[in-house]
């Protein structure tokens, strides 16, 4: 079965030129969701960048497992920090306008 | 650009400290570990550049040579043996799809034509690309298409409704082509919400501040507001003091990417008091002072 949102490991995998133990043990960490349908292995597309980024830290940057696990949680807080600073800018700027109206 | 400088090493640096010395600068300055950093987008670049030019020893030796002008001055070395005529190539190169200037053409020229796979030259991704988009408060209110041209390139982007200011959109694939084969950066996309109106954004709550008169504030009546939305009729209760805050459930901004879920618009009334009193007034004013 293959339809737009599932993507064969195998094809991935060969695409990249990367090892299928790799995407599996991304699974046994719990950073990347494998679907099994009849029994073959696939990725979801929503899954593809992020998938495709720890492959670069891993193959690229020389970064185990253990490693890309702590980054992707690191910049997951980034990501959540950058948002909550970013709302509170903008509702800090409601209350510097407030003050100029005086 | 000195390559042996960029990667911090001395010139007589073996292969193991060329390696060493790279893995460690692209840990600090890759782009997924430094997302929507300009800075470290353009570092990683160099120090890729060095590394590709010093892990390479006859590319390293043709380095040390000729130094940054490797490429024109083999080129000279070439046609002289031959006893040809020197001919500038700088036209003719096809590069690596970087438009950063940043980025020299001598990498550019060594490696733009090169393919192949993981194991035999190292794919990069391509430069990330960083745009901004101003917006009116109105039209962060609703959903719509915009163009924006990109490196020359037009992109057209459908904007959800409730986007927020200094938000920022990746657009996947839109960036700088990759190297050696490798994946085409990503678009940034910052939202700039400017707001000319006389109405204040907090998340997906608006504010807005309407005078009411004395007499309105303290016996009653109604207000008619201009919302996102169209005018509003609301209804002053008497014996509103001022500062007092109506809350109109579902009339603030629309919730990013939540079909049909709204914020709410907060009235904030603001009594304006009676300035150059007639006499009159200031007779009846006294009398009522004299109710107290």
């Amino acid at each position: 079965m293959e339809n737009n949102e599932l993507i064969p490991v195998y094809h991935f995998c060969v695409t990249h030129e990367i090892e299928v133990s790799f995407i599996e043990s991304l699974q046994q960490y719990g950073l990347v969701e494998i679907i099994t349908v009849e029994s073959k292995p696939y990725l979801k597309e929503n899954q593809l960048q992020e998938v495709e980024k720890m492959m670069r830290l891993h193959y690229d940057l020389d970064i185990n497992l253990e490693g890309i696990e702590a980054i992707s949680h690191l910049l997951e807080k980034l990501r959540t920090m950058e948002a909550r600073n970013r709302q509170l800018q903008n509702r800090l700027n409601l209350y510097e306008t407030n003050r100029e109206d005086y | 650009m000195d390559y042996y400088e960029i990667l911090g090493i001395q010139k007589n640096a073996s292969g193991d400290d060329i390696k060493k010395a790279y893995r460690k600068l692209a840990r600090k300055h890759h782009p997924d570990l430094n997302p929507n950093d300009k800075e470290a987008n353009k570092k990683f670049q160099q120090i890729n550049e060095a590394n590709e030019v010093l892990s390479d020893p006859e590319k390293r030796k043709k380095y040390d040579r000729y130094g940054k002008d490797w490429e024109q001055a083999e080129q000279f070395e070439n046609a002289r043996q031959q006893g040809g005529h020197y001919r500038s190539y700088a036209g003719e190169q096809t590069g690596g799809g970087f438009e950063d200037q940043d980025f020299s053409s001598f990498f550019s020229s060594m490696f733009g034509d090169h393919g192949g796979g993981r194991g035999k030259q190292t794919k990069f991704r391509g430069q990330d690309y960083n745009a901004e988009l101003k917006l009116s408060l109105q039209q962060a209110y609703t959903k719509h298409q915009q163009t924006l041209t990109v490196n020359g390139k037009n992109v057209r982007i459908t904007i959800p409704a409730g986007v927020e200011n200094g938000q920022i959109i990746k657009l996947k694939g839109y960036g700088g082509p990759g190297v050696n084969n490798g994946p085409a950066g990503d678009l940034y996309i910052t939202f700039i919400i400017e707001n000319e109106m006389n109405m204040k954004r907090a998340g997906n709550d608006l504010f807005i501040t309407t005078d009411i008169d004395l007499y309105t504030a303290v016996l009653g009546g109604e207000v008619t507001i201009d919302t996102l939305s169209g005018k509003v009729k609301i209804k002053v209760a008497p014996g509103t003091q001022n500062g007092t805050q109506v809350r109109l459930k579902g009339k603030g901004f629309p919730v990013y990417k939540k079909e049909a879920q709204f914020g709410d618009l907060f009235v904030v009334f603001n009594v304006k008091l009676p300035v150059n009193l007639s006499d009159r007034q200031k007779e009846l004013f006294t009398q009522l002072a004299a109710l107290k």
